[in-house]
């Protein structure tokens, strides 16, 4: 009865939805790529995945001390910048540098601008930029099976352009066969996280699932990236070089758990389609017309600077005020 | 004299014109890759601010009004061009390292800032030393930031590596190493809390920093007067609230002294007296 009698002011339903359940839902959604990467490259991977994750915690944790702010540690975004920064990197990249590029996520990236929620790029793309920069040799050397080899991407960007993807792609020498089918099931070389298309596709339909991402800028980037391809690639229609550029590299990572970060993408519907045409269009650009095979991050960090002025230009017309032009 | 030393100490720390000032960033962004290009870059824009300085309060009182910003340009045209030339003939390597930045010490604000601020409106001795004031100002923070880029960018210090190859961070010798350095550097300035014109406490929220020794024109003018009135009001209210608050410990002290009875009509008179203070 008395519960009957509860007076209290709006909001009456809330949402369980929090910023920690919110960080952990992403950080189960990488679970498969995690154990598929730790599966491919070995301990080392599993060494870098916790270096970057402790790093990242603790510097967070030794910030907000330090500067006597709240503590934040616990919601769990410090965990998955580290995660996902180590899933950005080669199993072989030496572990100093993967702790300062830890540091340079959060402290730099996030910290520095006020911390979570005002960050102005993804902290984990912004401290992989910072580390490609500064170490291009160990940050592209990819080693799959004990051996050291070129991705898939970069075969196919340096290959002869006369010879078809399929013949490329198999003469990879010493390296198992590679395929489309490889590079779909995540056998080839890369960064820990970014080989599995397969992986990585059950994570997002996880958090697809749960409405923690909305499909709008996944599919507009993935779409406009394929349609540039088939346009500038220079290939015409061939089916197995599209698949080759859409499994290879760091695109579904991005598309689905980089771009999709709630800080650094439009809030507004129709600036999450502009938005995902963007990074499709800088991915192409970057890729086919760039001196290197990949192109995702530097296409993500550059739109994430974008977003302020995207979400300007795309604020939604209130229900009513819809017939009402030049506001009259 | 005492003005020259002044407008040094002025120059190097008060208003350096990296970190307070923050000025000349074309410079400062582009050629501090390394300790040696920013001292490089440092010296010859310090050689350039004293000689136009020089001409400048010399000529001041011969160049018309309305035509005097293309003068002072002509002036340090000419002072770049001989510097440049000098660089040529003797430091060769320097002057490729800074290639097209050595010209463009002719736009830099710093020099045509000074002209404008100082050297035409001050006589010739303190324009001279606020150039080398200035001068070695912008000399300090661009070494500052170079040491810093070329030790975590190149492991060297004046080109001399002590840290091996492999731990080099190629980021810092990059054009965002350098806004990354500058503005840690910038932060630590303020944060230290040295003594600048952007840096002065509680006096600080007039634009100007209150800072009234460089001030010249009429808004600075009228700035001033509300800054001591300012702190006349501060000063007053301040005494008034000591006064107070000594008036009502005497009073409490008092009443706690007196009977239970008396204690009301004390407290009253204690307030009646608060009144008349």
């Amino acid at each position: 009865m008395s519960n009957l009698l509860n007076i209290s002011s709006s909001p009456h339903v809330r949402s369980e939805t929090s910023t920690k359940s919110i960080m952990y839902d992403v950080i189960i959604a990488l679970l498969p790529a995690t154990i598929f990467g730790i599966y491919n490259f070995g301990v080392k991977a599993a060494v870098l995945i916790a270096t970057c994750i402790v790093a990242c915690v603790l510097t967070e944790y030794i910030w907000q001390k330090a500067m006597k702010l709240p503590l934040t540690v616990s919601d769990g975004s410090a965990a998955l910048t580290g995660l996902l920064l180590a899933l950005n990197l080669s199993s072989t990249f030496p572990v100093w540098m993967a702790i300062l590029g830890s540091v340079f996520a959060i402290l730099i990236v996030k910290q520095l601008f006020g911390g979570l929620g005002q960050n102005f790029m993804n902290p984990a793309l912004g401290a992989r930029c910072f580390l490609m920069v500064s170490f291009a040799g160990r940050m592209t050397s990819f080693t799959y099976d004990g051996v050291t080899g070129a991705t898939p991407l970069a075969i196919i960007k340096n290959g002869d352009k006369a010879a078809s993807v399929a013949e490329l792609l198999g003469a990879g020498g010493d390296q198992a066969v590679t395929s489309v089918r490889n590079m779909f099931l995540g056998n080839i070389a890369g960064t820990i996280g970014e080989t599995s298309a397969l992986a990585l596709l059950l994570g997002a339909a996880y958090l697809l699932a749960k409405k923690i991402i909305s499909w709008r800028i996944p599919v507009c980037y993935i779409a406009t990236f394929a349609i540039f391809v088939l346009l500038f690639g220079g290939r015409g229609l061939d089916v197995t070089y599209l698949a080759a550029e859409l499994f290879g590299g760091g695109l579904m990572l991005g598309a689905f758990f980089m771009a999709t970060d709630y800080v650094t993408s439009p809030i507004t519907p129709r600036g999450q389609v502009v938005f995902g045409i963007l990074l499709g269009i800088l991915t192409g650009v970057f890729r086919i017309f760039g001196a290197s095979a990949e192109g995702v991050s530097y296409a993500i960090i550059i739109s994430n600077l974008l977003v302020p002025l995207i979400e300007k230009v795309t604020i939604p017309v209130p229900f009513g005020k819809e017939g009402i032009k030049d506001g009259k | 004299m005492n003005s020259c030393t002044e407008r040094l100490k002025n120059g190097i720390i008060t208003e350096n014109p990296t970190f307070v000032m923050m000025l000349g960033m074309c410079p400062t962004l582009a050629v501090t890759s390394s300790a040696i290009n920013g001292l490089g870059m440092g010296l010859s824009t310090t050689a350039v601010l004293v000689m136009s300085n020089l001409m400048i309060s010399l000529l001041r009182k011969l160049i018309p009004d309305k035509v005097r910003i293309p003068a002072f340009i002509v002036v340090v045209a000419s002072f770049v061009t001989v510097v440049q030339l000098l660089l040529e003939a003797y430091l060769p390597s320097l002057n490729s390292a800074l290639g097209v930045y050595i010209p463009l010490i002719v736009v830099n604000c710093i020099i045509l800032g000074r002209a404008e601020a100082y050297a035409s409106k001050n006589p010739v001795l303190p324009s001279v030393f606020d150039g080398i004031g200035m001068g070695l100002g912008f000399t300090f923070g661009l070494t500052c930031i170079g040491i810093c880029r070329e030790v975590l960018g190149s492991g060297a210090i004046f080109g001399k590596t002590f840290i091996p190859d492999n731990f080099h961070i190629t980021f810092f010798v990059l054009a965002p190493g350098a806004f990354l350095v500058l503005s840690f550097l910038t932060a630590l300035q303020n944060k230290l809390k040295m003594p600048s014109a952007t840096n002065v406490g509680a006096q600080g929220d007039i634009a100007c920093g209150g800072n009234c020794a460089q001030c010249i024109g009429t808004s600075c003018a009228a700035n001033k007067g509300i800054l001591e009135a300012e702190r006349a009001a501060e000063k007053a209210a301040k005494a008034k609230a000591a006064k107070e608050a000594a008036a009502k410990a005497k009073a409490a002290k008092e009443a706690a002294k007196k009977q239970e009875g008396k204690e009301k009509s004390q407290v009253a008179a204690a307030a009646a007296k608060e009144k008349e203070d």
